[in-house]
């Protein structure tokens, strides 16, 4: 069958996600729901909706950083929102970044802030990357084989 | 309008200001075969219930249906953290009005705040979550969803579960969440919503300096007790 490299490769893409700790436990209910419940769309979903939640977001704290006053509480508000997607899909290393970012919030750093910035960038764009071959294998796979995963 | 049946499904209202979340919620109550309708903030829950906006009623609310209730939910599963209304206050709001207080409500949160996690128990929430919420977690719905359809049939005295000396958030692994509430003293209780509840903020944190405000607690400070790697710690 022609999906079977297709699988072994989505297989490797997700093994590599979990080990390097891009993802966690949360990303795996996240598959649990989708194979328990029949929706096979849902993890498609909701990684989108993270994704799209968390350019905007990013984009926003860089505008807010660009201030000549910068309103650490907004940054600090909008990191927050992130740092609960990232939670909620299992995002792990973004939620991490997430959670170091606050602490330059609460030093109203602006340097710091803007160091966190960019590294919270950085894994986001990497996981994002990683999300999209993953939904492309998917729908190859799908292509091949429509009534597995 | 869904028909009262205590064979068919329950009907859960979710409320949270996330996109990601509602979605995590609806998907986790129907994979549970409950019925869910999701809101996006405190105040349209309330429009869900029956209730306007307004003070509090304690009579069949003002302006909508002549009934009690819009729809006839069983149960509030809500975000902590929302700007406008919290959590906490949409439980405020239901456990006050005498057509709602009845149906149990959940408290849901991304922060590890013992105090917070206290107040919500002791002021009528049966139970709260630790976010991410897991499938895990919505077992623990079935109990309250049951007791308060055995309240309808046979009125029973309430085993008054937030008598109980603490619910534990559930997850110990959460320490980062623990570490991440912030140990300064000073509370931001809401980060999300700081600029709209900052009234609540500073009760929240003069509650906590002065220590917990329920004079039935024996027991000492969280930090002392089992929850204690989950407590705010330095």
């Amino acid at each position: 069958m022609a999906a079977a490299p297709l699988r072994e490769q989505l297989s490797a893409l997700l093994s590599s996600m979990f080990s390097q700790g891009l993802v966690d436990e949360q990303f795996e209910q996240l598959q649990m729901l989708q194979d328990e419940g029949g929706t096979p769309g849902f993890v498609a979903e909701v990684v989108t909706l993270f994704c799209d939640d968390a350019e905007r977001i990013i984009a926003e704290i860089a505008t807010l950083l660009e201030q000549p006053i910068v309103s650490f509480d907004k940054v600090d508000a909008f990191v927050h929102q992130l740092k609960g997607s990232s939670a909620s899909v299992g995002a792990q290393k973004v939620k991490f970044t997430c959670m170091q970012f606050r602490q330059f919030c609460q030093e109203k750093s602006r340097d710091g802030c803007l160091m966190a910035l960019a590294v919270v960038r950085n894994e986001f764009y990497d996981l994002r990357n990683k999300f999209q071959t993953m939904l492309q294998l998917e729908q190859q796979i799908q292509a091949y084989d429509p009534k597995q995963q | 309008m869904t028909v009262v049946d205590s064979e068919s499904r329950f009907h859960v209202l979710a409320v949270d200001d996330s996109l990601i979340d509602r979605k995590l919620i609806e998907m986790l109550l129907k994979n549970s075969s409950y019925q869910v309708t999701t809101v996006d903030s405190g105040s349209k829950a309330l429009e869900v219930l029956g209730l306007t906006d307004e003070s509090d009623d304690s009579s069949s609310p003002s302006s909508s249906c002549p009934d009690h209730q819009e729809i006839d939910v069983n149960l509030i599963i809500t975000d902590y953290c929302m700007p406008g209304m919290t959590g906490y206050d949409l439980l405020k709001r239901v456990k006050g009005s005498s057509s709602l207080k009845d149906i149990p409500v959940v408290i849901m949160s991304s922060e590890n705040v013992p105090s917070r996690i206290n107040r919500c128990l002791e002021d009528g929430a049966e139970e709260f979550f630790l976010k991410p919420v897991k499938l895990a977690d919505m077992k623990k719905l079935k109990s309250h969803l049951l007791k308060s359809k055995q309240q309808h049939v046979a009125p029973q005295p309430q085993p008054q579960p937030d008598q109980q000396p603490e619910k534990p958030p559930r997850n110990p692994e959460d320490e980062e969440a623990a570490a991440e509430a912030i140990p300064d003293g000073i509370v931001s209780d809401c980060s999300c919503c700081s600029t709209s509840c900052s009234n609540k903020r500073k009760a929240a944190t003069m509650e906590e300096q002065e220590g917990l405000s329920s004079p039935e607690r024996t027991k000492p400070r969280l930090s002392s007790t089992t929850s204690s790697s989950l407590a705010v710690e330095t």
